[in-house]
């Protein structure tokens, strides 16, 4: 179908909204430890576990997390913010209601930039706010029971609601990569999808090309990666596609991703939806957040990733495309400028970096946070190439070495006896011997072949283990050349 | 006499001078309890074991070297008290004399109870009440009523009506109730003895099983002003366990009981001694007004012009918190859990249909529906706007007066059954002790004479915080008047 379609027949409506985990070392309301992978209810307490006399104390971290989160997103922080208790009965919720927030969130009118076809598309935050997460039910194959693991219950949540100004599957799966970026950039959360960490459920709607008024929307869940958050939109984007152009209707419905047969499965529809009774936590007190602590929150938020990334282009002169990678996380960013603390060859320290470091990585399935090598180590290994103490093919060894020893570039230099050969008389020497013993190479270059200069560099450098400076051999080879 | 009739200050001196012993208070709170609770029925659950295990340390550190110099500090060592059945004891039952909990054991102490424990009173038991906290007369307990010692046909209040009967009956020399609505002071105006609801946010709610989080208070019923005075210097102070519990110092508080009350400006508010009140109820208010004029303080007639909406107010919003505070008894981890159930749906409404008596239902319904989308801007909502109206009728007030005076209820104790078919009029109980609840107030009710033979009580309120010059006026009426010593005449039955 899409073979003959120039343009699709409806325009996508997508909006997002998004539960990151924050990674407080102790849960929003009580002490309880957020520690994960812990045996199933033993990062519990009373409060947590909603015994009856119970009172919340609030984590003044997890509100400087979200505050944090919030500014980084652009939103306005309103000087008031409460909570507010969403009731529902279900095992997961130990009080039946859960404490988030509904009419002062903490942020408020945000927004992320995201590259769309080389262009910067500015998609809308309605608002993020702060919550407790809920337990989590194993149902028993059984289908007679199910268990209930309450270590996750209590954990800080922000919850971030964009605007419905997503337009194609692709631009929700570039909102969320962007947004992971800045939240792992301010230090909150893992953001890890695949753990949980992070969770996006999706609202797509389509309407005819030029109409203001939306089309019914249903709303995706379950979705496990950002890959599947664009599988699940694409297939719901088909399907919808396909019930309009045969006439039908769409059905306001809440559907379940199933990833591993492509398609969508309908859960409940609007009819069953809750009333949730919000009304403030009376067990709860009004936060008031003045300017100081908004200015004290936003001092603590580093250098963004759009930000960065325009400086690494007009500061270091980098092609947006490598300042693009170099910001993709802050630790590579701070990598790439810890090095340049030892160098001012940027680009090299660019290229070494986005070659040979995320290479090397991708190749061993590993992170730059396990591995030791610093970008202190990679300067100075650059700094012993500009000052000629070795090769730059020598320098590819070197590199190797650090990764794996750990061991800084000039011990390994010293260690390993890899110092270039500059000494003139000593490559002299070497190159004497190498054009003695290629006649025949010494008269392919004197019958113009230029190429016989390259074999006998190679040459010497073998005999020199790589070890001598290529420039000075190309210049004795191209001497003794001349001269013979 | 019962020795528990005495003051805790005068058995602190017995304690001292080792005419009495710890364990003695003990054996004659149970010897009182077992001559009189048959006929009371105050306590839920009893604590034989462990109360004469403690008081048997605390007789071993009385015969040590520091004994005199601890009684000296602690004057609540070695002090029978009993405690509401919804503040929870680790390991002790708490049951908020619900059948939902009735086999409920709280796995850690309230933070009054610690602060108690740290002060060496000794808990005897925990006492009966409506359940969850809801009535005005103890009979929504679901498992008996309690009676008024004064006379065994008619209710003790409620819903603290067991810690108000138990004082009243000489089982204890004082016990811990909670007020929402009254639940404190209208059991102590009942039975003739002190209630205090202390400040919101004056002692920590943690460990108070929520019934109306925002109006919910602890406080102390004694036999004096002079007692509730000791108890709150104990259970008063902030509690980081306790986001809404203030900030503030707790003042000793016995140092305020002069006696001196020249020149006090006291309002007395004409809407509650007027229609509807009981003619020996308002008898026995204007006596005492005279008494506090005759102690040179100056007393005029004052009006709260919201009165009308008060019940209304407080029955949208404590039956809104309540109906989430309360929906966490669901069958699933703790209490009831209904059996045979096909559905998880099933398994709700049937544990809390068997668990929870009809008054609890009803303000669980109500709220609910007070909550629900549609109905939440006419009722919850605008009902928060009346709180704030009628929170500025006293902030006006006390911009003139230092406290505010006038019945804790309308009418003496009723008879029980009396007004059980109609939750309406039970309501109206509490008319003269809402306000202060819903303006976070302090208040006292102390024995101010009889009405129909039965204890009549004044309430007084005092500016935020101000529980020392509420407790100062508090004892220099009880100072001048004997109605405190009355004793329980025990009318129907055989003490």
């Amino acid at each position: 179908m899409s073979e003959t379609l120039t343009q699709k027949p409806f325009e996508t409506v997508v909006g997002l909204e998004v539960h990151v985990e924050l990674h407080t070392k102790t849960k929003i309301f009580c002490g309880c430890s957020t520690s994960f992978g812990a045996p199933a209810n033993t990062n519990t307490c009373p409060i947590c576990l909603g015994h009856p006399g119970v009172l919340p104390v609030l984590n003044k971290q997890a509100l400087e997390y979200a505050m944090k989160a919030a500014i980084a997103l652009n939103c306005e922080i309103g000087s008031i913010s409460k909570f507010d208790r969403k009731n529902y009965f279900y095992p997961d919720s130990p009080k039946a209601y859960q404490i988030s927030q509904y009419d002062q969130p903490v942020g408020l009118n945000g927004w992320i930039d995201i590259e769309v076809n080389g262009a910067t598309k500015r998609i809308g935050i309605t608002r993020i706010h702060l919550e407790e997460d809920a337990g989590k039910l194993t149902h028993e194959s059984s289908g007679f029971s199910s268990l209930v693991d309450f270590n996750r219950v209590g954990t800080p949540l922000i919850e971030i609601v964009s605007e419905p100004e997503l337009r194609s599957p692709e631009e929700a799966k570039l909102y969320l990569e962007k947004l992971r970026s800045i939240l792992l950039y301010c230090d909150v959360s893992d953001v890890k999808m695949e753990e949980g960490s992070l969770r996006c459920d999706a609202n797509i709607s389509l309407r005819p090309w030029g109409q203001e008024k939306l089309g019914t929307r249903t709303e995706l869940k379950n979705m496990n990666s950002f890959r599947g958050v664009q599988r699940g939109l694409e297939y719901e984007e088909w399907r919808q596609a396909d019930v309009l152009l045969s006439g039908g209707k769409i059905v306001q419905e809440t559907l379940r991703w199933d990833d591993a047969k492509g398609i969508t499965i309908s859960m409940r529809s609007k009819e069953e939806a809750h009333d949730y009774r919000y009304f403030p936590d009376p067990d709860l007190v009004t936060i008031h957040i003045d300017q100081a602590w908004k200015e004290r929150v936003q001092a603590s938020i580093p250098e963004l990733p759009d930000a960065r990334k325009a400086r690494y282009q007009s500061q270091y002169e980098l092609s947006p495309y490598d300042a693009d990678v170099l910001t993709s996380t802050m630790i590579l960013a701070d990598f790439f400028e810890e090095s340049l603390k030892h160098t001012k060859d940027s680009k090299s320290a660019a290229n070494w970096i986005m070659g040979d470091l995320l290479g090397y990585l991708n190749q061993h399935g590993k992170e730059l946070t396990d591995i030791s090598l610093t970008g202190a180590m990679l300067g100075e290994m650059i700094g012993l190439i500009e000052n000629g103490t070795i090769s730059s093919k020598i320098a590819k060894t070197v590199f190797k070495s650090m990764i794996e020893s750990g061991k800084p570039p000039k011990t390994i230099v010293e260690e390993q006896g890899l110092v270039q050969i500059s000494d003139e008389g000593a490559i002299k020497a070497v190159v004497e011997k190498i054009v003695a013993a290629n006649p025949q190479s010494v008269a392919d270059f004197k019958a113009g072949k230029d190429r016989a200069i390259g074999f006998l560099v190679g040459q010497v450098m073998k005999e020199t283990k790589g070890k001598a400076n290529p420039g000075l051999v190309n210049q004795l080879i191209a001497d003794a050349l001349t001269n013979s | 006499m019962s020795l528990l009739k005495q003051s805790i200050l005068s058995i602190n001196k017995k304690l001292a001078a080792r005419e009495v012993s710890a364990v003695e208070l003990v054996n004659a709170s149970y010897d009182r309890i077992a001559s009189t609770d048959s006929q009371v029925q105050a306590f839920l659950t009893l604590t034989k074991e462990q109360a004469t295990a403690r008081a048997t340390i605390l007789d071993a550190v009385l015969s040590g070297g520091e004994g005199n110099a601890v009684l000296a500090a602690n004057p609540l060592f070695g002090i029978p008290m009993g405690i509401k059945d919804n503040i929870v004891t680790k390991g002790v039952r708490t049951t908020c004399a619900s059948k939902f909990l009735e086999n409920y054991t709280a796995i850690y102490d309230a933070t009054v109870i610690s602060k108690l424990n740290a002060s060496n009173a000794v808990m005897v038991g925990k006492l009966n009440m409506d359940e969850f906290a809801m009535g005005s007369s103890n009979e929504n307990s679901a498992f008996f009523p309690t009676r008024n010692p004064w006379d065994l046909t008619a209710v003790p209040g409620g819903s603290s009506g067991a810690s108000a009967a138990s004082v009243a009956a000489g089982q204890v020399s004082f016990s811990l109730g909670s007020d929402t609505g009254g639940s404190i002071r209208q059991p102590a105006s009942y039975c003739g003895v002190v209630g205090v609801k202390p400040t919101y946010g004056r002692v920590s709610r943690y460990g108070l099983v929520a019934f109306a989080s925002s109006l919910d208070q602890i406080g102390p019923l004694t036999n004096s002003v002079e007692d509730a005075a000791v108890v709150l210097e104990s259970i008063c102070g902030h509690d980081a366990m306790d986001s809404t519990s203030a900030e503030v110092s707790t003042p000793r508080f016995r140092d305020a009981l002069t006696g001196d009350i020249k020149g006090l400006k006291i309002g007395v508010v004409s809407e509650w001694i007027g229609h509807g009140v009981e003619v020996g109820v308002r008898d026995a208010i204007n006596t005492a007004l005279k008494e506090l004029e005759a102690a040179g303080a100056i007393v005029e007639e004052v009006h709260l012009p919201h009165s009308e909406h008060v019940l209304g107010t407080y029955y949208l919003l404590a039956s809104s918190e309540a109906s989430s505070n309360l929906a966490r008894f669901d069958g699933v981890r703790y209490g009831v859990r209904a059996q045979g159930v096909k559905d998880l749906n099933e398994l709700y409404v049937r544990s809390r249909s068997e668990g929870f008596g009809p008054e609890v239902q009803r303000r669980i319904m109500l709220g609910t529906y007070a909550l629900s989308t549609g109905y939440y801007d006419a009722y919850y909502l605008k009902a928060q706007k009346v709180r704030t109206l009628i929170k500025q009728d006293f902030d006006r007030l006390f911009e003139t007066y230092d406290l505010i005076v006038g019945p804790t209820a309308p009418t003496v104790a009723f008879s029980l059954g009396a007004q059980f078919e109609d939750p309406k009029t039970m309501y109206l109980n509490d008319i003269c002790t809402i306000p202060v609840n819903l303006a976070g107030l302090p208040a006292i009710s102390l024995p101010c004479g009889f009405s129909k033979e039965m204890p009549v009580g004044l309430q007084m309120i005092a500016k935020p915080f101000d529980e020392a010059t509420m407790l100062r006026a508090a004892h220099a009426y009880e100072q001048r008047t004997t109605h405190h010593n009355v004793l329980p005449a025990w009318k129907g039955g055989n003490v």
